[in-house]
């Protein structure tokens, strides 16, 4: 296994700022509009966007909510093992807001279209956008893209990208495994 | 551990203590769901499920009905009373009939100890006991159990009494068994003729006081008087009977600490529990109702998730 590094924390903190920026450009005062994490990874940039935002860009309020996915995969019963769930936390409406996804890694598409579908369960969202660190390109099993994205990414199949937080790992750096 | 342990849920005796901890770790997830504006999930779009009930029921048949259609499964219900049980077809022909029209789970009461387990024994489904006769009724005890947790933080280390009719309770004989698996201490208490012989070999303590016995828990789970299944007489009157063993508020308000009052249901008000308990805020049993249908999405997504795909 040998794994290359694809962007550093000083890299990652620049990256996060224009995303916050690219937000901030469309949403203004975010008085109509929701960030939702996709668990289990997304919440981890998730809360650093909305700490950006709040911190450095003094929003008053910027609600953010974690989704999980689970029960609504399109691989249940396919993958020979019982697919583990995660917390979901959304304390406010979506009803006619502007939702924006939040995920680390955009791949197959398939965990989006399942968090379009579970977000339904909440309202019906005036606007839904998608937010992501890296996006690997080439590799989407469905029409799905990204609204605002970090950086793209060229891996083959059997390659993973490792995005490590501080939060979850004591640094922010992102990784190009390969098996 | 991230699946169950076994294939179906036969009895709470099966499982192991880490299968009822997924099961409580899953069920909190589905708890939130069934709390949201749409509380459905389509997870078990293509599953179907049969619910036999050859035997009456309200609250678990509306609870695991209600349970199967939030995780969208495509459900089938039968009865005993108007079905072909009646003209004398046998429990395996009247199932196998039922899967040859492609179902894939199978929750099934019936008034025969022992019917679920033949029946995993038999047909091609995944199998949930929902109560065969005065052997197990595992979602009841689950469901118990998971209320005293969120009631009380833990399981483990609590003193929990079982009072009332022993002898022909499929929910106690559960219970004990999930109670001990997580560490709890168990004592049933009631009149002795409704108390099985030898009990004290499944690590319990007998009391026959009930002011003794609710002095020593801090949960007390009233069960009902079985009428129904009662052949001969097991004491003098009802009313005798409550009066050595029902619960009212005046007995709580004596105890000098507060306990929880858990209740299986159907409620006898005024025998096992006066209406003041069964009303009060000592009392969870609406919040075991609730947790009914969570736990039970629970046991059915996790046995689901072991049914391979065709």
């Amino acid at each position: 296994m040998s794994q290359k590094l694809l962007l550093n924390a000083k890299e990652i903190e620049i990256i996060l700022h224009r995303l916050a920026c690219q937000l901030l450009e469309k949403h203004s005062d975010f008085s109509e509009t929701v960030l939702v994490g996709i668990q289990p990874r997304g919440i981890f940039l998730a809360n650093r966007i909305q700490k950006i935002l709040m911190e450095d860009y003094g929003l008053p309020e910027v609600k953010t909510g974690k989704l999980d996915i689970t029960f609504y995969r399109d691989d249940f019963r396919r993958t020979g093992k019982t697919l583990e769930a995660n917390k979901t936390k959304i304390d406010f409406l979506v009803e006619d807001k502007n939702v924006v996804f939040i995920d680390d890694v955009l791949f197959t598409g398939r965990s989006i279209r399942a968090a379009l579908t579970a977000i339904q369960s909440f309202g019906r969202p005036k606007e839904i956008e998608l937010l992501t660190l890296i996006d690997r390109r080439f590799s989407r099993h469905l029409p799905i893209q990204p609204d605002y994205n970090g950086r793209q990414v060229d891996a083959i199949n059997d390659e993973k990208v490792l995005v490590n937080w501080v939060d979850n790992a004591d640094e922010d750096s992102v990784y190009l495994v390969k098996k | 551990m991230s699946e169950l342990s076994v294939d179906h849920l036969l009895g709470i005796k099966y499982l192991k203590a880490e299968d009822i901890e997924l099961i409580f770790k899953t069920a909190d997830h589905f708890k939130e769901v069934i709390n949201r504006p749409i509380k459905k999930v389509p997870s078990l779009r293509d599953i179907t499920i049969a619910n036999l009930f050859f035997e009456n029921s309200t609250r678990t048949r509306l609870s695991f009905e209600l349970a199967e259609k939030r995780l969208s499964a495509d459900i089938v219900n039968f009865s005993a009373a108007s079905s072909s049980v009646k003209k004398g077809e046998t429990l395996i022909d009247t199932v196998n009939n039922i899967l040859s029209m492609k179902v894939d789970m199978v929750v099934m009461r019936h008034p025969n100890p022992g019917a679920a387990v033949f029946l995993a024994q038999h047909v091609d489904a995944k199998i949930i006991n929902a109560g065969d006769g005065a052997h197990e009724h595992p979602t009841q005890a689950l469901l118990d159990s998971y209320s005293i947790k969120e009631k009380l933080g833990e399981v483990k280390g609590k003193k929990v009494v079982i009072v009332g009719d022993i002898l022909h309770s499929r929910v106690a004989l559960s219970n004990i068994f999930a109670l001990q698996m997580q560490g709890a201490k168990v004592k049933v208490c009631g009149p002795k003729t409704l108390i099985p012989k030898h009990i004290e070999e499944l690590g319990v303590e007998v009391e026959t006081n009930l002011i003794k016995a609710l002095e020593w828990c801090d949960v007390a789970n009233m069960l009902r008087v079985q009428n129904e299944r009662m052949d001969m007489t097991y004491f003098p009157s009802t009313r005798e009977y409550t009066q050595q063993y029902g619960v009212n508020k005046k007995i709580l308000d004596q105890l000098g600490k507060e306990i929880v009052i858990m209740h299986p249901g159907p409620i006898n008000r005024g025998v096992e529990i006066t209406s003041d308990v069964a009303d009060s805020k000592h009392a969870i049993i609406l919040d075991q109702v609730q947790n009914g249908v969570a736990i039970r999405m629970a046991v059915i997504y996790l046995l689901a998730s072991k049914i391979k795909q065709a």
